[in-house]
Parts: C-alpha cells; structure tokens; sequence
C-alpha cells in the first residue's frame, strides 16, 4: 500500500494506483477528458493536471501513478487557472453550436465548460474546418467537433482491433482519419458504433432516421410498425435519468403507442424465431458434421467483419438473418396476408440498441418480394429523442404490453441482448429437442458473464459439445484465427461484435468516462435482462405459442422451405476496402 | 553538428555504441539518422561494413561471447523525433510521438526492453575517455561541464561554421575572437542557443561562460548547440515568430497545450508583428509562454516557448513598442516599419538610393538623403545597407 496527501487528506491505495484513481477514492473529482479507463491512458489532453510538490511541471493524474509520500493538490489556483487555459485552448478550436448538437446535454466537453465557469473563449484564431463525413448508413463524423481525446482510436483498435482510424497529420492538422482519408463508408469499419460510445463529444454519432420515421407516422396511408430489440428496454429509461439497467418495457410500449405507431412488436418474439430456426440448422450440421463449428450471424457489425476479413470461413456462419430481419419479413408476408394489409404499405421500424443495424437492413440480401424486410432503423438514443421530442412524460407513464399477436415472447428471446444470451437460448431448444426430454436446468450459468471470451463443454444427452462466446471483435478474431488455422474443435460459436453484446451496443445510451471508470454498466444492464427471463412465464424458444402458431398455419417445418426463402439469407465476401473499388 | 560527426568520423560513434553495448550488456544497437543527410547515412553505412569485415561487429566479438551489431533506422525527419521516446516509436516504425513516462527508455525502450539511448556527440566522446582517461577529459571545460562542445556557429558573424570549444568559454570569446565579430560594423544584439527549443542571450549576458548551468540559469540551454548571432537590425519579436512557427511546425500534435497553445501563441505574435497588436495580446500571450512549459507532455512542448520567454526577459519594451507606439525599430516587422533617415548620421553616400527597389529615396550626393513613405514597402534594405547606420 502507498500513502499520500491529496488536498490536505491521507489516502493510502494499492501500488499502481493512479492519482485520479486514489482522489476518486476519497472524493476528490479531477477533470477528464481524454481519459477512458483501460482503453485509453494516454495523457493527451492535460486536463486532468494536478500539482504533486517538488515537480517542476503539473502532472496528469490519469497516468500519474501514487508514490510514497507525495502530496497532490487538485485544486490550487495554479492548477485551476492552467486548466482553465487547457481548455479555453481546446476550445478556441471547436465548433461551439452546443444548441444544436446532438450531444447537448450529454457532453463531456460542455459538462467541463460549465463547471469550469467558461464565460468566454480567451483564444480565438483559426478554427480547423472538415467536411462532414456522412456518407455511410449507419455512422457520422463531424470532425469540427473532435478534440482530439482519441478514445474513439483506442478503442476501434485496442477493444475491437479493427484499425479503421488513426490519428494523421500533425501539429495543429492532427485528426483522426481513416486510411487515405476516406469516408469511413469506404474502409474497413464494421459500423460496430463503440467509437461512438467513447466519444466525449459529438464528433460522432449514428445516421440519423428520425425525420423519416415522424414523416411515415404523419402519412395516413402507411401502416407503421415499429419492433424493440431486447437491449433497449434496459437501457432507454437512462436517457430519462433512471437508474442504470431499468427495465422500462411497459413504458417503452405505452411512448411508442403515444407517438403513433400502429402496431408495437417485440423483437424478442424475433429471436425465438432466430433461434427455432438456427437450432434447427444446428443439429442439422451436428449430424451430418457439415460446416463446423457453426458461428452466430445475428450481429450484423460482426456480420461485415467477417465477410471481409475471413471470407474463407464464411461457410461457417450460419445462414439465419438476425431477429429483427427475421421478424420484419414476416410482418410484411405473414402478418400482412392475415390482416390482408398491403404489405408495400408497411412501414417497419426496428428500434435497435446498434448502428450497424442500419447498415444491415439496406443490403439487398434483406429484401421479400421486392420489399426491405425493415424500413427503419432508429437507436435506442433517437427513441428517446423522439419521445423528448413529443413531449412525453416517460419516467411517469403507465405501462402498457406490446400488441397481438405478435406480441408474445420468451425469456430466451430477451437474452439475446447480452452477450453469451443467443448460446444460451439455443442450447435451452437444442437439448430438449435432441434429447426430447425436459431440461432440468435451463440456466446455462457457463456461458454468462463478463469475459471477453467464454468456452464452455455441454452436455446434451449422453453427448457433448464444446462452445465458444466471444465478444467485441479482437475476441472475435483471436476465434477466426483458430478457426482459419485449424485448432478449433467448437461445434458452436456466438459471436456479438460489440463487447457486452447488444445491451453495450453502439446505439445505446452514452455513458461519461466517469460512470464508466466507476460503475459497472455492462453488469447492470445484463442483469436487468436475465431477471426479464427469469420472470417470463414461457424461458424456451420452442415453447412459445406464437411462434408453433406460425409455423403451423404459414412457415411449415423450421428450416423448411419458406422458412429457408423467408427467414435465411446468404452472406457473402465483401472487400475490406472499398476504395480500392473506387480506385478501379 | 552531429550530422558532421558522422560524416567525418563514423568510426567514433560506432566504436563507442559497440563498447556501450558490451557495457550494458546489449545485443543491437540502431543508429537513427534522418533520411535527409543521405552522406552520414551512407558513410556510417560503409563504417558498419568495414566493422563487420574487421570482425568488430556481429557473433562472439574477438571470439568472447560478446555479440553486438548495428543497424541504420532513417527517420523522416521530423523534429520531435529527437525526443528519446518520440524516436524509439518512430525506430518501431509507429507515429514519431513521445511516450508517457515513466516507463523511462532505461527501464523498458525500444521494443519494450531496456534501452540506452545517447546522442551522437556523446558518443563520439566515448572512444576519446577511454584512450586518455577520464582526468584527461575532466580537466577541460568547467566544474559542472565537462569537456568541449562543438557549436554550429551562424548568423551576423564573420566567420560561420562548426566551432568546437572548451566548456565555460565565453559568449564573447566564441563571437569575437573565434568568429570574428559581427560584421559590417554592426552591434551585437543576442545570441539564439539550442535552437527553436532555446533562447536568446543579450549582449549584457556576453561574457557568460558557455556551459549547460549558466545557460539554463539566463533562460537559454544548449539544445543541439546551435548558436546565431544576430546584430541590431534584428527584431526580436521577429525572431520569436520564426522559432516558434518551427514548433508549431513540428509539434506531433499529442497534447493540447503544444498542438493549440503553440499554435495560438503563433498567432498572437503574428498579431503584434502585423501592427494589430494590443496589450492584452501581450499578456495572453506570457500567460501562455507561461503555462505550456509545464502542461505539455514532451520537451519538445515545454520549451517551444523559449524563444517568447527569453525575448520577453530581455526585450519586453520591444514587443510594447509593437503594440503601443505601432513601431517596429527595426523595420523587420513590415507592418511597423517606420523607415526614415537620422539626418544627424546621413553623410550623403547615396548607398541607399541606389538600393531601394522601388526608388523612394531621393537625395544629392554629400547632401541629407530623404525617404518618401508613399512609395517606400519598408523592405528593409536601406537600413542594411547604409555604411553610418544612419537609417531605421
Ligand atoms: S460537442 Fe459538446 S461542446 Fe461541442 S457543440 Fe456539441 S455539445 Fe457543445
Ligand atoms: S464503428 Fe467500430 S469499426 Fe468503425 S471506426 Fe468505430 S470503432 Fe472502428
Ligand atoms: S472523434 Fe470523439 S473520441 Fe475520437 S478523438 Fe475526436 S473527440 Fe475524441
Ligand atoms: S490527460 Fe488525463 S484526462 Fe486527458
């Protein structure tokens, strides 16, 4: 243990602490900005500078680390008025139009600025200018916002290993860019949106699709519906100030009723469908050993990693599409004949705790009879955004439950959010359907949890399968490349591009460096869904009545032939770089 | 200087990494030279070659089991790669940025292991200590400073060059006697050492002793051993503005206080410079000379504003001349020149006249010469070249 004074207080911590670390302890709150707890520590930006006596200079307490004896102090006016200066300089080249940004309230930048008593900017002078990059469907950037933090770089290659951006240039024109400074639509982004999640400002945010969604529910003649991902409901009460890992389902349904939708599904209903149909296709490769391990495809970010980073593998991934696509097309063939609605009519939204989602629903691969399975796709942050919009009280609406008859779910469809959930629900249908007899435990506690990567050996009857989660994408590769060489011996592979699964997704609600670093997010909101499933009366996808209605009256058989044309679809590879399109 | 060293005597350097490196224990060293000096990289090329031959390099040295080799890294020249970590990252083939220390390089460098890291100079040291002994080299230069330094004399000086000197010899020694004194008759007005990082030296400072303490206590440092001279047609807040457009040139971009402040500071002398200038200017532009040096992550950040700092200390009144009396003595400050002749000093030469580009100067031979401000651009060139410094 290491003892120190901070501001006139004894501390003593663990060896290795870092000063911002030890001031937290005893309530001390140091500034931060480019700070991101294990992702980056770097030290760029300055604002955390603290004096420790006999330096010459200020010290960034981030990466500062404790030493016996030293005596901190976070609040000198030496230590205010140079920080003031750090930020005043940062600010001299941002773009200040808070009013219409779309992190105005939720920013990092501005929280510092008004705790700071920033009244004016000290320094003018030239301010960088970039284009707006918004080229993609699912992810903008707005460079005139960027500080230049890097935390969107450390984590597109550190937790993700992508390496899509980096910083270029130098001096006063350093930016974060992309190889040739190509839109990010060009490169090799997966839209996975955690750089989003890490930005402290709003230099980048997801494609917006608002104003298209207020258009259709202004339009009589379209039937608008609009379907949740299991992730949001966890989260979408945050944007509302609620504790983090609120379930706000009955709230959600009542908002999305009040602005207008005609119909309010639930995906999870979906990802029963996602899972009867890839269980199905599962034993079907167990048997006949065909294509193994079979590897998840429900996350679409991870979806375009791999086919333009192991187009070789693709056989592996499963051919189902993911549960809001699933669910989607049968809205517009199923649900469409039954209610004899023209389904060039429907208009589906799909409100999804992910970017890349966006990205997924305008591939031509995602069309029925002409027609996007999904429309639409909002973020749980745009859901919140039109509530505000609309005026509604969220935090005190009634509850209310999503419409017949598509409305009924499993707690194996509500998992599907967390990382480790998809596993879970298959292996809960696979046995039982393999084995035909009652599981007696369905909780499949191996397989949860908040390590990148999970290997598990199960069970089924007299046989046994070996299983891999993995999630966030260098988890992702460091399975690829076992697979690519040859030393994997998995039957199963769930894969979720986002590290957490979708309740971490990059649509989801932006939490402060400081929330963080001090609370555990991920477990919160995980834990909020697995008390869903454990309260839900039905836990089994196979088992949900809607789901053996469907099949009985219009699918036929899982895995059967229109399940095949309506619910699959086929993946292909795709180039990494799609400038080098361009180029040709 | 360095540059020099390893063109003119590769052989120093290398043998002196070798022992270095059986001092320390280390396998590989890496020489970092910029791709520009393509003569040193390729003479220190040839001296690796021959040291091969000669079995002074690679496996079990002399048949001991001591195995050393060296390999060239080129650098694309970018000024923070002088700073140790910022050239470790750039030898790893990364972006030439510094690293959070500690880890110091001795501790965990290139590659992550520990790593001895010196500047060429001091190597060349090396082979020179150990053939006469460390009193032999001790008994030159001064308590704190030992040994002799090479300067890369320039500027308003009759003799330029590569001057190597004792440690403690003084400024007016190195200028006068070594470089012959300023030319055209001209006053010494400072001294830049150690480059854009370093500051300058006024004429009250002469007869300092060179050394790394007596520089650093009047405001300067060594640095890379630069050394201009400048006489007294030379602005100081001019001179401030070029140092530090370098700086801001060259930053890596890190950290805020480099990337923006320098960047800010630049403007602000632009400003005064430009005859746009205010007091306030004057005081957010100390307040930033003051801060940056100890906010920046790197020596590259913390000294940029030497050059402000130290022209600020000797020549205040110049930079509130720029801003009160809109006047740049000098003249080197194109928007604050005031140009006219001393009619006390002007003997009539006609030197001026004939100068001027743009034929503003009117006057008879042996009679007061007269500058007409409509036409004049205030390019300067009267005030040099007037032989009685009759103009300014
Ligand atoms: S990024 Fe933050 S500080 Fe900048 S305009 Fe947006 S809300 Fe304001
Ligand atoms: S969306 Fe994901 S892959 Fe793309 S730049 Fe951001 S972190 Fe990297
Ligand atoms: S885009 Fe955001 S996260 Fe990335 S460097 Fe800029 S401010 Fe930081
Ligand atoms: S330097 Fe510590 S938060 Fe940026």
């Amino acid at each position: 243990m290491v003892n120190l004074v901070i501001d006139n207080k004894q501390v003593t911590v663990p060896e290795g602490t870092t000063v911002l670390e030890a001031a937290r302890k005893v309530n001390i709150d140091i500034p931060t900005l480019c700070f991101l707890k294990e992702i980056n520590e770097v030290g760029d930006c300055r604002m955390c500078i603290v004096e420790i006596e006999g330096r010459r200079g200020f010290c960034a307490s981030c990466i500062q680390k404790v030493e016996e004896g030293m005596v901190v102090h976070t609040n000198s006016p030496a230590v205010i008025s140079a920080r003031r200066t750090i930020l005043d300089l940062i600010l001299s080249n941002h773009h200040r139009d808070c009013l219409t940004c779309v992190r105005n309230g939720n920013c990092e930048l501005q929280a510092l600025a008004e705790k700071l008593n920033i009244t004016d900017v000290r320094y003018d002078g030239v301010k960088n200018e970039y284009e707006i990059d918004d080229k993609s469907p699912s992810i903008v950037r707005d460079f005139n916002k960027c500080i230049l933090c890097r935390r969107c770089v450390a984590t597109c290659n550190k937790v993700q290993n992508i390496g899509a951006i980096s910083a270029c240039q130098r001096g006063f024109a350093s930016c974060v860019s992309t190889v040739g400074n190509e839109s990010l639509n060009d490169v090799n982004c997966t839209f996975c949106g955690q750089c989003i999640e890490s930005c402290p400002t709003g230099a980048l945010h997801e494609k917006y699709s608002i104003n298209e969604v207020w258009e259709k529910l202004r339009d009589e003649n379209a039937y608008v519906v609009v379907q949740t991902a299991p992730a949001v409901r966890v989260a979408l009460g945050e944007e509302f100030g609620m504790e983090i890992g609120t379930n706000v389902t009955g709230k959600m349904v009542t908002a999305l009723k009040n602005l207008g939708f005609d119909k309010v599904f639930d995906t999870n209903t979906g990802a029963d469908f996602t899972i009867m149909e890839e269980g199905t296709e599962f034993i079907k490769r167990l048997k006949e050993k065909d294509n193994l391990p079979m590897i998840t495809s429900c996350s679409p970010g991870w979806v375009k990693f791999i086919e333009a980073n192991y187009p070789e593998n693709l056989p592996h991934l499963s051919s189902c599409k993911s549960p809001h696509e699933m669910f989607g097309a049968l809205i517009k063939t199923y649900y469409a004949a039954k209610n004899k609605i023209n389904p060039e009519k429907i208009y589906v939204v799909s409100v999804m705790p992910c970017i890349a989602k966006k990205y997924e629903r305008q591939r031509e691969e995602m069309k029925e009879n002409g027609l996007y399975d999904v429309d639409c796709v909002i973020t749980t942050r745009e859901l919140a955004r039109m509530i505000k919009q609309a005026n509604i009280d969220f935090t005190n609406l009634e509850d209310s439950s999503f419409d017949d008859p598509m409305g009924e779910a499993t707690g194996a469809g509500a998992i599907f959010g967390v990382t480790g959930g998809v596993m879970e629900a298959a292996l809960r249908s696979v046995s039982e359907i393999l084995t035909g007899k009652e599981l007696e435990k369905i909780d499949f506690k191996e397989v949860r949890g908040q390590k990148g990567i999970r290997k598990a050996t199960i069970e089924i009857g007299k046989d046994e399968i070996k299983v891999v989660v993995a999630t966030g994408l260098s988890n992702a590769r460091e399975i690829m490349e076992e697979i690519k060489q040859g030393k994997a011996d998995y039957q199963f592979v769930e894969i979720m591009a986002c590290p957490g699964g979708c309740i971490m997704g990059g649509g989801q609600p932006i939490k402060s460096s400081k929330i963080r670093a001090t609370v555990n997010v991920q477990k919160k909101r995980a834990d909020a869904m697995y008390t869903i499933d454990e309260k839900s009366k039905i836990r089994k996808s196979h088992e949900n009545p809607v789901l053996k209605k469907i099949y009985k009256e219009y699918l036929g058989e899982p895995g059967g032939h229109l399940a095949h044309e309506i619910l699959h679809t086929h993946y292909e590879a795709k180039p990494k770089y799609r400038i080098l399109d361009n180029l040709n | 200087m360095d540059r020099s060293i390893l063109e003119g005597d590769p052989h120093s350097v290398l043998e002196s990494m070798i022992i270095a490196g059986f001092a320390i224990g280390a396998n590989q060293g890496y020489i970092y030279v910029r791709a520009e000096y393509p003569i040193a990289v390729q003479r220190f090329s040839v001296a690796i070659k021959q040291a091969r031959e000669y079995g002074l390099l690679g496996k079990n040295i002399f048949g001991t089991n001591f195995s050393f080799d060296v390999e060239v890294r080129l650098g694309a020249g970018a000024f923070v790669c002088g700073e140790e970590t910022a050239l470790l990252e750039s030898i790893e083939g990364k972006r030439g940025q510094p690293r959070i220390k500690p880890p110091y390089p001795a501790n965990a460098g290139l590659w992550g292991k520990p790593t001895l890291i010196n500047n060429v100079e001091t190597y060349a040291n090396i082979t020179r200590i150990i053939l006469n002994g460390a009193d032999w080299y001790s008994s030159i230069g001064t308590e704190g400073s030992k040994g002799t330094k090479v300067f890369a004399l320039g500027g308003n000086v009759v003799n330029v060059g590569l001057v190597e000197v004792p440690m403690g010899t003084t400024l007016r020694e190195i200028v006068y006697d070594i470089g012959g004194g300023i030319p055209n008759g001209r006053d010494f007005k400072a001294a830049q050492t150690g480059g854009p990082s370093g500051g300058c030296i006024p004429k009250e400072h002469l007869d300092t002793p060179i050394d790394y303490e007596s520089l650093k206590q009047i405001g300067s440092m060594m640095g890379s051993g630069g050394l201009i001279i400048m006489d007294d047609t030379k602005c100081m807040v001019n001179l401030a503005k070029f140092y530090l457009s370098f700086t801001v040139d060259e930053s890596c971009g890190k950290c805020t206080p480099c990337r923006i402040g320098t960047k800010r500071m630049l403007e602000l002398l632009e400003k005064i410079s430009g005859g746009e200038g205010t007091l306030e200017d004057v005081e957010k532009l100390e307040e930033l000379a003051n801060s940056i040096p100890k906010t920046a992550i790197c020596g590259l950040g913390q000294s940029a504003p030497n050059p402000v700092l130290s022209t600020f200390k000797y020549f205040r009144e110049e930079y509130l001349e720029h801003v009160q009396e809109k006047v740049c003595k000098t003249g080197e400050c194109k928007a604050l020149a005031k140009i006219q002749i001393h009619e006390d000093k002007c003997k009539g030469c006609g030197m001026c006249k004939r100068n001027c580009p743009v034929e503003a100067i009117s006057g008879e031979p042996g009679k007061i010469h007269h500058i007409d401000e409509t036409k004049c651009i205030k390019c300067g060139t009267c005030i040099s070249v007037c032989p009685f410094h009759a103009i300014g």
